[in-house]
């Protein structure tokens, strides 16, 4: 019966093992490696590189808790990338309302995408795959090669865009000081990180979606709209997916085919980490945003620690994937145990 | 609309592809009163209620509201709940992953924000307010099932609501909680709300209830003071015809005696992981018992114990004298023990997998990995069974989820009856269904065991255990507590034996 | 009357509507294009050998891995409720044993370091492992098999680098190709006799023994099928090692069609491709009841597909967006909404029938 001792949501205990997890690591790393982990330049460096996967992974984790998936963004974040270098290439463009393109095509995948899920009825998986295939498809049908925009004049302001931290820098080896700094993307990145997390935690359609993704059934009969929850749901994740890919091309000055792929899996990947649960109704955005640099330091300590082999990389993020994995299994089945 | 009717339906019309589920039902709620809705599976109550609630929209009729004038048309539950209706289901329809308190105000908030502090502060209100021991911020999951179903109502409760409707909410409630639920109701029934309730419970519509409406076959059989209508003829309307009098289900068949016979399963010290204490059993060759007790007392777990459903941790067992193993399933079956669970949904039925297969399964199972049953013999076995038991489906193809509840029990039965145990456990074969099955299920224990089958039958409503059994094990707090039979069969001497003590 | 609409509304609600459907829109596209697109010939071809050749030979044939994976893929989606995205991954796996058994040290050869059948079962052992861990993953964890899998997606290729060391290989022994082309004397490419092979085998492992039924009531109710006496974890843990057959299968085949291999790219996306089979044959993705054939059939339109877009002149670089556009068309007609509508659209154009068939609700 009742009991008035306080226990952690669901939510709250998988977001304390990542972040424990992440700060140990880290720790760890910055004793036994040094290196680059001992300055801000390399934690900066990271928030640099993995900007664009931090956004589409808080868009993922959205549609995760409310129990969808969208395995498109990767494809979007492609189209973007080369929309803009075409737009910027042969119509001489401005790489300021670059963003509106960006924007526009991440809300029509959303709509469309959204309205197939939420209001035909069809399984995500199979519409945001198909979307993925359009996406890509469509990249290398507008052009197949790799464009790259770093020499248009008009976007090496923007492209060489730099927010030099005072102080944070280092003195290198051969005692020159290197400024320690931030790209744009670092910036709107984060700031997207707090929003999201307000917009979960403090209103209406944040609380929907965690009720949608524990129980749509339910949800439905406590008078939530399930249907446009859901469509919300696809909506925000292609426009993140959309803001990416202009944070993508911003950051690496270029479109292809090729840009970002198998960025849905390394978004999956961040936000089972960070505590997203893919049956729905349990995570947060902090805990995605700590999955990413989880996955990305992991990486970079292997590397560091002498497994230079490229193969090593996937093999190391595939054993943290599993280890989360089975740490959340065991915690949860341990918990429902517990109950019963 | 009526003077003092807080709700009217008029000519409600609701059908489903092949069949009537609603066919010009009227209905009228009066403000402050309780209006029990009663009828067989299948008479048409949830669809009624699912067509209030906007979870179905209906084909045809009119429903007015007290407030608004004319008729209104309810297209969502979210409709629903703005008119003044709210409705607390047998299953918990909440989510388990949200917090106590955003369970009881979700789906309701004006405003785009959500204010936390206000929110958990108003929701330990109610809470202390209606006695329940939950707190605000724990996550709802973290509860029992019952104090999710008082959470719901508290939800109904505090939307202020003109209507309230409750489906059926006391079987997952303890006779203490069910007594908590119906203080709660009189005292909304005070203030003013209409409330419908839904229920299998004869008892308790008699406790609390103003009038009753009797549904049956989607059509509306009338509506009755409760002073009006004695229970036999609640029944009989309900039904349709005269009842034949299940007190007398036992008809020429003897009363059991078993003097001299063997006894067929002994367990000694059995115990569990889902937390009963240990126990000691044993059942005869042809011997009807049960275990009774208040609901998690323990008497379901007892008999998953003696079937290995739940992880057996201790225990000897032993089938006509000599020792066995069972520690799953599939040792009970081996040694001819057949158990029909409590949760049909659940645990029994195979839902989307037809009539045909379900009847098979638990016999394609034990005849094993590299012996299927051709298409004929297995059609030969559904039919048989179809025929004996009388289970009304369209054919042998139909998914078992189409079917009645009553009916899918019965097509649980039939596969295990397939298996021919010699010992066959049922536990509470009779809930949900509707009487005429009921009776039929009973008769059916009577005749098995006649022929020699060993059954132990496990009901909620008592009268049905002491018409059939001829020993039933009290159980109290997951503990045997005593033994009854012969002239101790009465419900005196159970409600004694389960209270505990002697006076 | 009313046979006729029950008849319609019995194939509309058939599971091989929507293939059969797609295979019949194609047909016509394709007679309408270009009829010769169904021309077979039998003549000699540049290695002097005789065979039947022509598009629907070629469909068959290329789609032969994709079959294969079709089969695993149904019936691990059928018993845990959920796809194995790391098919390819395996595949990749399973190929790089094989090449790298039969080609030893050398990048480019064509004598066989060992033998054939050696590196098959290597290969065969490698793949149902994987199967095995995402099995275990699955079934006794309780992972959702779309992010258990997801562990061996991102590290198989990898692991497939590190068997190779990230080089790329080539093999071009005459009979090991054989495999991916013709046996000497056989006018029908291996491929599809493998194919017909796996077929006749799966059909009648389904005859006679009742992994159909299990399955079946594992995915749909797993309590229940525990309480019948199954053991839920042996039997999902099962599917998932047939799967890991069938990858091997499909991955011997693929190698053996080239004879090289890349770990990056060696069956790049086509776990896509094989979920896609399942949902194409009208099987649910969340489990529970299947039809093999129905998502074998799935996996050739999906190369019909390919083909037919090939014959129109479309880039292999832009299959992808048709292949999306025509997916999405088909999953919105085999949508319950627009069977409905369909239904409804029919009753309008007929004239009323009185049905009051009243089925047992």
């Amino acid at each position: 019966m009742g009991k008035s001792k306080k226990t952690l949501t669901d939510t709250a205990l998988l977001l304390t093992i990542t972040i424990l997890t992440f700060v140990v690591m880290y720790a760890c790393a910055m004793i036994f490696l040094g290196q680059s982990f001992l300055t801000f330049n390399g934690f900066f460096d990271m928030l640099n590189n993995k900007s664009t996967l931090l956004i589409v992974s808080c868009g993922l984790s959205i549609v995760m808790i409310s129990g969808g998936i969208d395995i498109s963004v990767g494809g979007v974040i492609a189209l973007v990338g080369m929309c803009c270098a075409i737009y910027l290439k042969d119509f001489g463009g401005n790489p300021y309302t670059a963003i509106l393109i960006a924007l526009g095509i991440g809300i029509a995948f959303g709509i469309v995408q959204g309205f197939i899920v939420a209001y035909l009825g069809i399984q995500p998986f199979i519409v945001t795959l198909a979307g993925m295939f359009f996406a890509r498809g469509m990249t290398t049908i507008i052009s197949s090669d790799h464009l790259n925009v770093s020499d248009v004049e008009s976007f090496k302001k923007i492209f060489e865009a730099k927010i030099i931290i005072p102080g944070l820098g280092f003195v290198n080896n051969n005692g020159v000081y290197v400024d320690a700094f931030l790209k744009i993307g670092v910036v709107v990145s984060l700031l997207i990180v707090v929003l999201l997390f307000f917009m979960l935690k403090y209103t209406k359609v944040g609380r929907n979606l965690y009720a949608v993704g524990g129980n749509a059934q339910s949800a439905l009969m406590l008078g939530i709209n399930v249907t446009r929850t859901r469509f919300y749901s696809h909506l925000m994740c292609s426009t993140l997916a959309g803001i990416a890919g202009y944070i993508y091309f911003i950051t690496f000055g270029s479109g292809s085919g090729d840009n970002a792929l198998g960025y849905e899996m390394d978004a999956i990947a961040s936000s089972i980490i960070g505590g997203t649960l893919l049956t729905g109704g349990v995570g947060n955005i902090f805990g995605t945003m700590f999955g990413v640099f989880s996955l990305h330091t992991i990486q970079t300590i292997v590397a560091s620690a002498g497994l230079g082999d490229p193969w090593w990389t996937g093999i190391t993020r595939a054993s943290m994937l599993c280890l989360f994995l089975v740490i959340q299994s065991v915690i949860l089945a341990v918990r429902k145990h517990a109950k019963a | 609309m009526k003077e003092n009717a807080v709700l009217e339906m008029k000519g409600i019309c609701k059908s489903f592809p092949g069949v009537r589920a609603l066919q010009n039902v009227d209905f009228t709620l009066c403000k402050g009163e309780i209006h029990a809705l009663m009828g067989e599976n299948g008479a048409g109550k949830s669809t009624l209620i699912k067509v209030l609630t906007g979870v179905y929209s209906k084909d045809e009729g009119e429903v007015f509201i007290e407030g608004h004038n004319g008729a209104i048309a309810i297209r969502s539950p979210q409709e629903a709940q703005n008119v003044g209706i709210s409705t607390v289901y047998q299953e918990i329809t909440l989510c388990p992953n949200l917090t106590v308190a955003e369970n009881m105000y979700i789906g309701r908030t004006k405003g785009v924000l959500q204010n936390w502090k206000k929110m958990n502060a108003k929701a330990e209100k109610i809470l202390r307010d209606l006695d329940i021991p939950a707190t605000a911020t724990q996550q709802l999951g973290n509860y029992s099932i019952a104090i999710q179903q008082m959470v719901a109502i508290a939800r109904a409760v505090d939307m202020n609501c003109k209507v309230l409707i409750l489906d059926e909410p006391t079987s997952s409630l303890d006779e203490n909680e069910v007594n908590k639920l119906f203080g709660l109701m009189r005292n909304l029934k005070k203030e003013g709300v209409g409330i419908i309730f839904v229920t299998h419970f004869l008892d308790q519509v008699y406790e609390v209830c103003d009038k009753i409406t009797v549904l049956r076959d989607g059509q509306l059989v009338g509506e009755y003071e409760i002073e009006n209508l004695p229970r036999i003829q609640l029944v009989s309307k309900m039904l349709g015809k005269d009842m034949d009098d299940t007190s007398d289900i036992r008809g020429d068949v003897e009363i059991y005696d078993d003097k001299g016979a063997e006894p067929v399963f002994e367990g000694e010290g059995l115990v569990s992981n889902a937390g009963i204490k240990p126990f000691d059993f044993y059942i005869k060759k042809g011997e009807v018992n049960g275990f009774t007790g208040l609901l998690g007392s323990g008497r379901s777990e007892c008999v998953r114990a003696i079937f290995g459903a739940d992880k057996v941790t201790g225990g000897k067992v032993k089938m006509h004298g000599k020792s066995v193993k069972i520690s799953k399933p599939i040792h009970a079956m081996k040694n001819k023990i057949a158990y029909l669970p409590e949760d049909r949904k659940g645990d029994g039925i195979v839902g989307d997998l037809s009539v045909r297969d379900n009847i098979v399964l638990a016999y394609q199972v034990l005849k094993g990995f590299f012996k299927p049953l051709s298409k004929s013999q297995a059609y030969k076995f559904a039919d048989e069974y179809i025929k004996l038991l009388d289970i009304k489906t369209a054919s042998a193809d139909t998914p078992i989820k189409s079917l009645s509840g009553g009916n899918q029990q019965k097509v649980i039965v039939a596969r295990w009856l397939l298996t021919h145990p010699e010992y066959l456990i049922l536990d509470e074969p009779t809930r949900g269904i509707d009487v005429g099955t009921k009776v039929d299920i009973q008769k059916l224990v009577l005749k098995l065991a006649s022929e020699g089958m060993s059954v132990t039958f496990i009901s909620s409503e008592t009268d049905e255990m002491l018409r059939t059994c001829s020993r039933l094990v009290v159980m109290r707090d997951r503990k045997v507590v005593g033994e009854l039979t012969g002239d101790d069969l009465n419900q005196n001497m159970v409600m004694k034996t389960i209270a505990g003590g002697g006076e | 009357m009313k046979s006729a609409k029950a008849t319609l509304l019995k194939i509309v609600s058939n599971q091989m509507f929507i293939p059969i459907v797609a295979i019949l829109i194609l047909t016509i596209v394709n007679l309408i294009g270009d009829p010769s697109f169904f021309a077979i010939s039998y003549g000699e071809n540049s290695e002097g050998a005789w065979l039947f050749s022509g598009n629907p030979v070629n469909i068959i044939d290329n789609g032969t891995s994709l079959a294969m994976l079709a089969i695993g893929m149904t019936l691990v989606t059928a018993a845990s409720g959920g796809q194995d995205i790391s098919v390819g991954a395996a595949m990749a796996i399973a190929a790089g044993v094989i090449i790298k058994m039969v080609s030893g040290e050398l990048t480019v050869s064509s004598d066989y370091a060992s033998p054939l059948i050696v590196a098959l079962l290597v290969a065969l052992l490698a793949s149902m492992l994987c199967g095995l861990f995402n099995g275990v993953l699955v079934s006794f964890l309780k992972i959702q098999p779309m992010v258990a899998t997801l562990v061996l997606y991102t590290a198989g290729r990898s692991i497939a680098g590190w068997i190779t060391g990230n080089l790329s290989y080539k093999f071009s022994a005459p009979s090991f190709k054989a495999f991916g082309h013709t046996l000497p004397g056989i006018p029908i490419p291996t491929p599809i006799i493998i194919s017909v092979v796996c077929f006749i085998l799966i059909a009648l492992v389904l005859k006679f023994t009742t992994l159909g039924l299990y399955v079946q009531s594992v995915g749909i109710n797993e309590n229940s099928a525990r309480l019948n006496g199954l053991n839920p974890i042996a039997i999902k843990l099962a599917s998932y090692v047939i799967l890991g057959v069938c990858v091997c299968v499909a991955g011997f085949v693929t190698v053996t069609r080239t004879g090289t291999f890349i770990s990056s790219t060696f069956a790049k996306d086509i776990e896509m491709d094989a979920i896609l089979a399942v949902a194409l044959g009208g099987n649910a993705l969340s489990g529970g009841k299947f039809n093999i054939a129905s998502s074998v059939i799935g996996a050739y339109v999906i190369q019909y597909l390919k083909t037919t877009l090939n014959a129109f002149g479309v880039e292999a670089v832009a299959l992808p967006a048709y292949k999306a556009l025509v997916i999405i068309a088909l999953v919105i007609i085999s949508s319950p909404s627009a069977r409905e509508w369909f239904v409804n659209k029919w009753r309008m154009i007929m004239p009323k029938s009185k049905n009051t068939a009243k089925e047992v609700a």
